[in-house]
């Protein structure tokens, strides 16, 4: 181990650790050790869905997101990186297919809109023009924002982790934190399987482990691994141009640049747990799913499924900020499955928080003392 | 980045899905991506229809000679099913219909 101190530890190298420590770097604060138990992206960030969308019903998520796209937009240059982050602005179509639905998304489209972001409602026959064999029957109407889309999550993660080593960040792969060394309310050390590295400041980016790592330097912070599923079919001509979401169906599917859809659904009942073992009951209702939804899509061949971890947090939504009472004790994650979309403005927040103290977008909502305080996030509109 | 020295046989083709050569293979390793996981995430060798049958063990092999060690130590990513392609029409008519 090369270094037995650094201003800042970062834990976990998924694509919210990786855009931490590169932004950490890029305020001028380069004494940063990232540690990962495997390799970057080897987690929850390299088995996500990789869409990246505007279309929340919450003011801060409306907000975050879309300063997200904004980096992303410009991340090949931003990160310097090559080949490409492969972001492209596809759109991201969400189906409505009851009344209450509805009218939650025409309140959504009336938040969204009054925040800049492109939106705009669809009749049933509008959507068809957008993706021709979607099956309306039963539904009520669409949201579209061609600005929402998505990125390719091995090279987003791996354009933030190069860019922080060129920087000077020291990035620790088959690493593993083993402990956290705190007194008085102080941070004293990050202890790994091979060393002790002095500190005062750690960002837990640890995901569905978060929970663990927070315990290590005594915090007791509600976050927990979920599985979710995934599946992925053989390459085809470009058929089908945004994301298309279903929360009715709990449903999502994508064609990627490289001719493959992507989709997944959420499984009831799934257990909190870190079990990332894909079923055949998750095949089979995505097939069925699918046939319903997007019937032309299901005579295509199914490649490979897998599963991956959420973060989950109790509210489903982020847990970023300081944590008391440990000092510089900061979370970033409970993402709660949209780690992947939020990560370039996450890594700007936290990186302000850990140096000046404030951050320009107030995220003092999300921090983890609001569960105890009993004032919960709600976001209505989310998958799974 | 030192430049890598050119092999008669870098234009070979180890991952046939996906396309991928040897040469690139080599160019990956050089860069740092150092487990057979890293080098399909970054390349997508292994991501095809044959799910990576042929150039995982050649990949393996690859990475066995760069890093000095015996094949046997680099480590091999899970199996993902199904081990084919499979209709997904063909799993949802498997289902008693609703």
């Amino acid at each position: 181990m090369s270094r037995n101190s650094a201003d800042v530890v970062v834990i976990g190298g998924g694509v919210v650790g990786c855009a931490v420590a590169f932004e950490l770097a890029q305020r001028g604060c380069t004494n940063v050790t990232l540690i990962e138990r495997n390799t970057p992206a080897s987690g929850s960030s390299g088995r996500c869905g990789a869409g990246v969308r505007q279309q929340f019903g919450t003011e801060l998520n409306c907000v975050l997101a879309r300063e997200a796209v904004r980096i992303f937009e410009r991340m090949d240059e931003y990160l310097d990186y090559e080949p490409s982050v492969e972001f492209r602005q596809s759109g991201y179509l969400m189906l409505a297919f009851s009344d209450h639905q509805w009218e939650q998304f025409l309140a959504n489209v009336a938040l969204e809109r009054s925040l800049d972001i492109d939106v705009r409602t669809l009749t049933c026959q509008q959507a068809l023009e957008i993706v021709p064999f979607l099956n309306i029957d039963g539904m009520v109407g669409a949201t579209f924002c061609q600005e929402d889309g998505h990125a390719n999550p091995f090279h987003t993660t791996f354009a933030y982790a190069r860019a922080a080593r060129r920087l000077g960040v020291e990035i620790l792969t088959h690493t593993e934190v083993t402990g956290i060394e705190v007194e008085n309310d102080k941070i004293r050390a990050v202890v790994t399987d091979r060393g002790r590295i002095a500190t005062s400041t750690v960002v837990n980016c640890a995901g569905a482990y978060s929970g663990q790592v927070a315990a290590m330097a005594g915090i007791d912070l509600p976050v927990w691994g979920e599985r979710h599923q995934i599946l992925i079919t053989e390459p085809v001509e470009p058929i089908m141009g945004p994301m298309v979401i279903s929360f009715h169906h709990d449903f999502y599917c994508q064609q990627v640049p490289h001719g493959s859809f992507i989709m997944g659904i959420g499984m009831p009942g799934e257990p909190k747990g870190y079990n990332m073992h894909s079923s055949v009951d998750f095949l089979e209702g995505m097939a069925r799913s699918l046939r319903q939804l997007l019937p032309p899509v299901a005579q295509l061949r199914v490649v490979r499924q897998w599963a991956g971890l959420y973060d989950r947090s109790p509210d489903a939504q982020p847990i970023l900020g300081e944590c008391p009472p440990v000092e510089r004790f900061f979370n970033a994650n409970g993402f709660s499955g949209h780690g992947f979309m939020l990560a370039p403005i996450v890594g700007v927040i936290m990186a302000d928080l850990v140096t000046t103290g404030s951050s320009s977008i107030d995220i003092s909502k999300l921090d983890a003392g609001r569960f105890a305080r009993g004032e919960l996030v709600l976001e209505p509109a989310v998958v799974g | 980045m030192a430049e890598r020295e050119k092999s008669p046989d870098d234009n070979i083709v180890i991952c046939r899905c996906e396309d991928v050569t040897l040469a690139e293979i080599r160019e990956l390793i050089a860069q740092g991506y150092h487990t057979i996981d890293e080098i399909k995430r970054v390349s997508r060798a292994g991501m095809g229809p044959c799910q990576g049958r042929t150039c995982r063990q050649l990949i393996a092999r690859e990475l066995a000679i760069a890093l000095g060690v015996p094949v046997e130590q680099v480590e091999m990513p899970t199996f993902r099913p199904p081990s084919r392609p499979v209709l997904l029409s063909t799993i949802a008519r498997g289902e008693a219909d609703e």
